[in-house]
């Protein structure tokens, strides 16, 4: 399944200054795992040592909020989007940084 | 409202049910003395009857200009006058293991007792202020700023209070709660993308600032000296008199840098001994609202890196942890920036040498009301 995974400003300088990048993943899990395989200097921001999401890294899937949905188990499917927001005020309400662009 | 210029001060007029006071903004006698003389020569409005002088936070005096005319003496205050002045908390549990092997006493200015509910309302205030006395914000000037969500509380609750529109560009990542509060209280938002934080927010400022000067008052908090004097004037002043004199450590995080640049520069006036340490996030990526990782943000034109006698670097996670402790411990439901502050407090405190006494004084940024629905709660 082809996913776009969208990489926040604050973590574009260790993803090779891109904004976004294609991965083939049937899970959020799969997709963040690619995402860190291919950008090995994003996995300490976005996960703890024991491989946990960091509690303040919030991830949609095109706007939902993953936590409201299977977690990090939410399939994914061709030409869907995963967002990575930094919980800054509570989180996001449903709409991620793609919603406005 | 019609505002009167009176040298730096900001005197406004206000017409009410046939009667007519003037609110000024500003402190202490000298300027009493200085309008009243402006009065007398007749420089306000005509047919001004009595007057009512608001000094910041206290009723400075009542002069009788016409005193055919029955003076009203206003009861209550605005809410406005309540802005600073915030309790100094003394740590009581968090630092007891600490405190018992040295002499260090840890205490914060619980900020969220400003009506805005954070530290951020002595800055907009100050900002606001400023840009009346220049002539920068003038009726019919809508104010506008981009803000992760403090500031703008603070921008519309005053603008509100003063009957000024804001307009507010904020990453759309920010809590539904949030967007819902700034709306309440009149404000127009414009959303940016979340992933690109508040610099993308101050982007767009600048775009719709370009597009139309002259509506704009832009108060910029990341470039406003009026910022850091908010702290200068009041922040730092109030921590000297709370503290008796003694605080020996100031300890803040970095966002706008306001906060450390302003206290910190009045502090070492009063005891240049003062050691002054700044706290910034442990990376780019990080979950305390508000607070700038320097080395990869853009960068606020009041931040001086050669203030602070030492940095120290907070993670989200050491944040959380007191929060919850904080919570439990002392009674206080902190918000994770204000964590993070106590997390670089009790560091400063580890590190005093035995034998040397320590007053520890930071800043509560804002309370953990806008932050309960995050994850951290109900993990670990």
């Amino acid at each position: 399944m082809a996913v776009k995974v969208i990489i926040p400003t604050p973590l574009r300088v260790y993803a090779g200054k891109r904004d976004s990048t294609e991965v083939s993943a049937g899970s959020v899990a799969g997709a963040l795992a690619q995402l860190t395989a291919e950008f090995t200097e994003l996995k300490k921001h976005l996960f703890t040592e024991q491989g946990h999401l960091r509690s303040f890294v919030n991830v949609y899937l095109n706007d939902e909020d993953i936590r409201y949905l299977a977690k990090e188990q939410t399939v994914t499917k061709d030409g869907d989007t995963v967002s990575i927001v930094p919980s800054i005020a509570g989180g996001c309400s449903g709409n991620s940084g793609q919603a406005s662009r | 409202m019609i505002r009167v210029s009176c040298g730096k001060l900001a005197v406004y007029i206000l017409e009410w049910g046939g009667g007519i006071e003037w609110v000024v903004e500003g402190h202490g006698a000298a300027i009493t003395a200085e309008l009243r003389q402006r009065i007398s020569k007749g420089q306000t409005q005509a047919g001004l009857k009595s007057g009512t002088y608001m000094g910041r936070g206290s009723l400075v005096s009542v002069p009788v200009v016409n005193r055919g005319v029955a003076q009203r003496v206003r009861v209550g205050e605005s809410v406005l006058a309540r802005i600073g002045n915030t309790p100094l908390l003394h740590m009581e549990r968090i630092a007891r293991e600490l405190a018992q092997a040295r002499d260090v006493e840890i205490c914060a200015k619980a900020e969220w007792f400003n009506p805005g509910g954070s530290v951020k309302d002595r800055a907009a205030l100050s900002m606001i202020e400023a840009g009346l006395a220049s002539g920068a914000l003038r009726a019919g000037k809508t104010i506008i700023d981009a803000t992760s969500g403090n500031t703008g509380i603070a921008y519309a609750m005053i603008g509100s209070a003063m009957g000024y529109p804001v307009k507010l560009c904020l990453p759309d990542s920010a809590s539904p709660e949030r967007k819902k509060m700034l709306l309440a209280y009149g404000a127009e938002l414009v959303f940016t993308p979340g992933d690109e934080s508040t610099d993308g927010a101050i982007r767009r400022v600048h775009e719709i600032v370009a597009g139309d000067r002259e509506r704009y008052f832009y108060p910029d908090q990341y470039s406003n000296d009026a910022n850091w004097m908010a702290h200068y004037r009041t922040t730092a002043n109030e921590i000297w008199e709370q503290s008796g004199g003694r605080v020996t450590h100031f300890v803040a995080g970095l966002g706008t840098s306001g906060t450390f640049m302003g206290t910190t520069r009045r502090l070492k006036e009063l005891n240049p001994r003062i050691r002054c340490i700044s706290l910034q996030p442990d990376g780019p990526f990080h979950g305390l609202e508000g607070w700038k990782d320097m080395a990869t943000a853009m960068r606020p034109a009041i931040y001086d890196d050669g203030l602070a006698d030492e940095n120290l670097l907070v993670s989200t996670e050491a944040a959380y942890v007191m929060v919850k402790r904080a919570a439990r411990e002392e009674g206080l439901l902190l918000s994770p920036s204000a964590g993070a502050a106590l997390v670089g407090s009790l560091r400063v405190a580890a590190g005093i040498p035995d034998g040397e006494k320590a007053v520890i004084v930071t800043v509560f940024a804002d309370s953990a009301a806008k932050y309960l629905n995050e994850r951290f709660w109900d993990e670990g």
